[in-house]
This record gives structure tokens, C-alpha cells and sequence, in this order.
């Protein structure tokens, strides 16, 4: 059936914006991408191994987390559980567009859920909301220009180009690693709670590693003690005025994350 | 050219899609208790911190020991993340993260 004049005149202005939208994304994707394949160049990653980190794996913040874990040596199953505590918000983007797009087919629906990540849903609820339904193209412009696409070409460039620095450390890139973990948990840090969770999340990790290597326990623990324990302290504090920041795994684009996860209190209410 | 983390890359993919996928695929499964989604809300942050901390502090000696290190590495990511709270920028602070670290080792200070 073909939609109506005025629905399909709506329909272009939106996606001409979301494009608009979308091009901010990629350029940040593509920066940070970049910054990714150099760290994982560091840590001794070959370029097929960094490709498929991000074709495969394809998670900012838990990508960067793993360069670390590997260069230190620390165990995988220790990665893999911090990659599934690092990506569970995702579950709360899942549940914020499934009821929009509940008439995907099955299929379809799958494949979305694989390139959802913080900027793709940030792209889809803004996108949708300015639309007033959902476009599941519109989904894909999103997830796939503005994200995949950047991310997997740049993480290339910067494995390919980083071997052509002799001495990394000597141009501060040892720090890039590091730099981007504060990074990020600054640009998760959406209220009171979240300081405090990071900040004693830290505290915890230094003086586990520190009381542990005696004992010849891998410094991984720390970081997963840390990661686990710290938010237990951030759930015990009231929770502060809350503000909106560019909530974000691979960039720094300022988007409405947290109007979008209302929804998620919301399910049922809004119509697919 | 080794090819041993894509497996780690398709562990890394297999605990990350059910987060992804199943409130998409199996509506309703995603109805946590607020407490649970809190408690996730707030890994994030601590995981990322906990990694930053760890890989800036913590320095091992020639002889495996481990022991806490406060040197211009810290001092650049600091810097990082003084600059990404305040524009919002997480390039901006990265390279004027390593730029200072950089200008720092060229000087002799680091």
C-alpha cells in the first residue's frame, strides 16, 4: 500500500535529518575507531584479530576493556565476564525500541539486534521520535553508516598505521588505553550514583591488585572485583540530579539517551 | 598472522547479544526488577574505571611484583577526563591526553 503524500513527505524530512545526525556519529566513530585499532595494535592484536573485535564483537568500551585484559595477560574467562557486565545496558536499549519494532520481521529483528550499540540507539529514538513511528530503515542508516561501517574501516587504518610508529610510548600512546577507560566512564557518568560506582569501583580494583599480587593472584580480579563491587556502593547513595551527557561506547556525540530509556518504564504504553 | 582472539571475539559477541537481542526478540523478558536494572546501569562506569585505574596506578616491577605508581601517565589521563567533563569530547581529551604525555617524555619529565 502506498503511504500517504503527507506520511512520505514526513518520512524524507526525518531521514534527511537522522543523515544529518548520522554523519556526526560516523566522523566520532571513525576518530575513536581509529584510536581502537592503534591500542589493539599495542597489545599485539594482527590486524585480523582487531577486525574481528570489531566485526564480530563489536562493543566499543568492552573492545577497549579486552585490548587491556590481553595485553596484561589475564585469563579470557575474565574477559568475557566483564565484556557481559560491560554490554548489559544494552538490554536496556533492546527493551526501549522492541515494542516499536515489534512488526520487524523475526529475522530482520536479529540482525538489528547485533549492530546495537549506544550511538545506533541514540540515532533510532531520536529518529523515531521526530518521526512519530518507526522506520526500520531508518534503523539501519543509523546502526550501519553512522556506526558500523566508520568503527570496522578505521580500527583497520589505525592496526595498519600503528605499525608504523616505532616506539608508541615515546608519543604518549601507551596512555591511550587508560585514557579512553576514564573517558568513557566519564561519559557514563549520568548522576551521583555513577560517580560514586566508578569512583570506589576504582578505589577497589588499585587496592585488590595491590593486596593480591603477594598472593600471585592476576590483577584481573581487581578489575572485576571493582567492576562488580563499585555499584553496590552507587546504589547505597541517593541519587543525584540527573542531567543529560553524551552517553556513549565509542563516542562523545551528545545524545537523549535517558528520555529514550524512560520508555523502558513505559513498555505497553507505547504504540508499535 | 595469528588469528587466536577471534575466538575471543566471538566468546565477547556470545555474552553480548543476549543483552541485545532478547528484549527485541522475546518481548517481555526484559522486565528486570528496578534494583537489578540499577545495578546495571551502574557497572558500566565501575568496570571502565576500575580498567583506567588499574592500567595507570599499577606497575610491575622487573621482579613481577606490583606496586602503585603516580607518574605523568596519570597526570595525562587526568587531564583527559577533566576535559572530556567539560566539553563533552572524548577525542578532544584523548589527544590532549597524549600530547601531554608526549611533550612531557620529550622534555625528560616522564
Amino acid at each position: 500500500m502506498t503511504p500517504p503524500a503527507g506520511a512520505a513527505i514526513a518520512l524524507r524530512a526525518a531521514r534527511r535529518q537522522l543523515l544529518l545526525d548520522t554523519a556526526g556519529i560516523a566522523v566520532s566513530a571513525a576518530g575513536f575507531g581509529f584510536v581502537f585499532g592503534l591500542a589493539a595494535r599495542n597489545a599485539g592484536y594482527s590486524t585480523i584479530e582487531a577486525a574481528a573485535m570489531s566485526v564480530i564483537g563489536f562493543a566499543g568500551a568492552a573492545q577497549f576493556a579486552a585490548v587491556g585484559q590481553v595485553a596484561a595477560g589475564a585469563p579470557w574467562i575474565t574477559i568475557v565476564i566483564l565484556t557481559a557486565f560491560l554490554n548489559a545496558r544494552h538490554l536496556l536499549y533492546s527493551a526501549s525500541l522492541a515494542p516499536r519494532l515489534r512488526g520487524v520481521p523475526f529475522l530482520e529483528r536479529a540482525a538489528m539486534a547485533h549492530v546495537l550499540t549506544d550511538e545506533a540507539f541514540a540515532l533510532a529514538a531520536t529518529h523515531f521520535h521526530r518521526l512519530g513511528r518507526a522506520d526500520p530503515g531508518g534503523y539501519w542508516i543509523g546502526a550501519i553508516l553512522g556506526v558500523f561501517i566508520p568503527w570496522n574501516l578505521a580500527t583497520i587504518a589505525g592496526v595498519l598505521l600503528g605499525g608504523a610508529i616505532p616506539d608508541p610510548s615515546r608519543f604518549g600512546l601507551d596512555i591511550v588505553f587508560p585514557a579512553a577507560m576514564a573517558a568513557l566512564a566519564v561519559g557514563l557518568a549520568t548522576g551521583r550514583r555513577e560517580v560514586i560506582a566508578a569512583a570506589s569501583g576504582a578505589a577497589i580494583a588499585v587496592m585488590v591488585v595491590l593486596a593480591s599480587t603477594p598472593l600471585g593472584i592476576d590483577p584481573s580480579v581487581g578489575v572485576l572485583a571493582g567492576g562488580l563491587l563499585g555499584p553496590l556502593l552507587g546504589m547505597a547513595v541517593p541519587d543525584g540530579t540527573r542531567h543529560l551527557t553524551p552517553e556513549s561506547d565509542v563516542t562523545g556525540v551528545a545524545v537523549d539517551i535517558e528520555t529514550a530509556l524512560d520508555e523502558v518504564a513505559h513498555l505497553g504504553e507505547t504504540a508499535p | 598472522m595469528s588469528t587466536e582472539l577471534v575466538l575471543l571475539a566471538v566468546l565477547m559477541a556470545a555474552v553480548t547479544y543476549p543483552s541485545r537481542a532478547l528484549p527485541l526478540l522475546a518481548p517481555g523478558i526484559e522486565r528486570l526488577p528496578p534494583r537489578a536494572l540499577l545495578y546495571l546501569r551502574l557497572v558500566g562506569p565501575a568496570v571502565l574505571a576500575s580498567l583506567a585505574a588499574v592500567n595507570t596506578l599499577i606497575v610491575k616491577a622487573p621482579d613481577g611484583t606490583r606496586g602503585l605508581h603516580v607518574g605523568i601517565e596519570a597526570v595525562g589521563v587526568v587531564v583527559c577526563i577533566l576535559l572530556v567533563a567539560w566539553r563533552r569530547n572524548l577525542l578532544l581529551g584523548l589527544v590532549a591526553g597524549v600530547a601531554l604525555v608526549a611533550v612531557a617524555r620529550l622534555a625528560g619529565l616522564g
